[in-house]
């Protein structure tokens, strides 16, 4: 499914997924960019949500030239990479691309282009993914070397994040997943989350997998509630320039500085 | 809004003769003169949109009515959930038909494997041409653990019924069948759900023909037992 390794080292690929949309999904991606920036990493942001993109709106970013541009040949790859507030880049969709909402072959190509393009020029690379599952969101996670899934408390949310662990084991043959749990209450809550969610993986995905193997969901950190995210989010602004001393900007760091260990 | 038409005058105005003759020769009622002007002209277009959407030589829903068919399809699913299947069946070996037994025959067959094949679905299923001798089906809220069943029903009946060929001749086909569910709740499209119909075909075919081939549904249905699990214990008990 992936492109053979070349010979220039190439970017870590991390798809950040959820299932349900509006837990933060691309507000953490933003500001784990960021953080992993200021741990000196060349990070690229990549609208994977083709269809429903919202990168620009949460950074605030009004781009002339987006991925639409870069399939249909009116722009280059280069022209359509963006420096972004906290210091990474962004490749950004472009909202309403409903003929992109669906997974054609030629998404399909030049996803897989575009990512193995610009993989040799960053050190890492994170695939924001669209709201709920579709064959785009699929495809572009197909391409990720590792996936996150970021969850809430709430019950659909776990629901949904469930569901996508479910179809990426048995779909995509993931066997380790990154969990981060947001808008968490208290402290712990997140690690309770995660065991509950690994409980029933073990229960009933693992089961169903023919090679024997056990899916590991890896617990990355969690965020707590924080009314310092909902500024940053209503200024369009990046939480970690915003607010960097704030409990949710602080474990984003932290986590930040976990993957980058 | 519509201007108004005097008797007969936009009938005498179009060029319809060639319309007409289209339905007259498939075998369509033409409509009746009686009617009036609007109801007249109506059922001539419907009738060509009828015949636009059916395979001339079998009768069975062509290409364009399928993929207009699975698209729709895709969308509920989508949005409702519901499974659904999509079969690709190929006649094996068809070329040594027409090679043995001449293209008249050839057509026979096909004819009589459409009739084959809509015998074995409900009404509410999709039977196409899909080109050649390949046919595909469309078959709304079928569960995955009765897929394979579904397939099989199809291929035993094709192999089991020999078809009359000529006043004393019969032959006996066999079909190969691929399928593939449509991702429950997941926003898909009409071409891939074909092509990986199309890749459990290819597969029933490399296996030695005659076989039904059928791709493990995607798994995003969430159960009453693993939500049950999920929210089960004390914890997470205030959560619902």
């Amino acid at each position: 499914m992936k492109a053979a390794a070349a010979v220039a080292p190439k970017a870590t690929v991390l798809a950040v997924t959820s299932g349900k949309g509006g837990v933060g999904k691309t507000f953490f991606s933003a500001n784990l960019a960021a953080a992993l920036a200021r741990l000196g990493e060349r990070v690229l942001v990549l609208d994977a949500d083709l269809g429903l993109a919202n990168l620009d709106v949460v950074l605030n970013l009004h781009p002339k030239i987006t991925l639409h541009d870069v399939f249909t040949g009116k722009a280059s790859l280069d022209e359509a990479i963006l420096p972004a507030p906290g210091g990474f880049s962004v490749l950004l969709a472009g909202s309403g691309l409903v003929e992109y909402s669906r997974l054609t072959p030629h998404v399909r190509e030049q996803l897989v282009e575009i990512i193995d393009r610009v993989a040799p020029r960053f050190d890492r690379i994170l695939l924001d993914t669209g709201a709920g599952i579709s064959d785009v969101v699929l495809h572009a996670i197909s391409l990720a070397d590792d996936v996150l899934v970021i969850a809430t408390p709430e019950p659909t949310s776990m629901t949904d994040a469930y569901a996508t662990i479910k179809l990426l084991a048995t779909q995509q043959g993931r066997r380790a997943i990154r969990i981060v749990v947001n808008q968490v209450s208290v402290a712990g809550e997140g690690r309770t989350i995660r065991n509950q969610l690994q409980l029933v993986v073990d229960r009933f995905v693992t089961p169903r997998l023919d090679d024997g193997s056990a899916v590991a969901l890896e617990m990355q950190g969690e965020i707590p509630t924080d009314p310092a995210v909902r500024e940053a989010v209503q200024r369009r602004t990046l939480l970690l320039d915003r607010l960097p001393g704030s409990r949710a900007a602080l474990a984003v760091a932290a986590i930040a500085a976990r993957m980058a260990a | 809004m519509r201007p108004k038409i005097e008797p007969n005058f936009a009938a005498a105005a179009l060029q319809l003769d060639g319309a007409l003759l289209l339905l007259q020769q498939s075998g369509h009622a033409l409509p009746d003169r009686a009617r009036s002007e609007d109801a007249w002209l109506q059922a001539v277009i419907d009738g060509l949109c009828e015949l636009s959407s059916r395979d001339a030589l079998t009768g069975l829903a062509n290409r364009r009515h399928f993929e207009l068919t699975l698209a729709s399809e895709v969308d509920r699913v989508a949005r409702a959930g519901e499974p659904a299947l999509v079969l690709m069946i190929d006649i094996d070996h068809f070329k040594r038909v027409n090679d043995a037994h001449g293209h008249q025959s050839g057509d026979l067959v096909l004819k009589a494997i459409a009739v084959a094949l809509s015998e074995c679905v409900r009404p509410m299923d999709t039977v196409a041409r899909f080109g050649g001798e390949e046919f595909a089906m469309i078959l709304p809220n079928c569960p995955p653990s009765y897929g394979l069943a579904v397939a099989e029903r199809v291929r035993a009946h094709v192999g089991a019924h020999p078809i009359p060929i000529g006043a004393a001749e019969e032959v006996t086909v066999t079909v190969s069948i691929g399928g593939a569910f449509a991702p429950q709740w997941v926003r898909s499209s009409p071409l891939l759900w074909v092509e990986r119909a199309d890749q459990q075909l290819y597969r029933a075919k490399s296996e030695g023909r005659n076989r039904a081939c059928l791709e493990e549904p995607m798994v995003s249905h969430v159960s009453a037992e693993e939500k049950g699990l999920l929210f089960g214990t004390s914890t997470f008990a205030e959560l619902g």
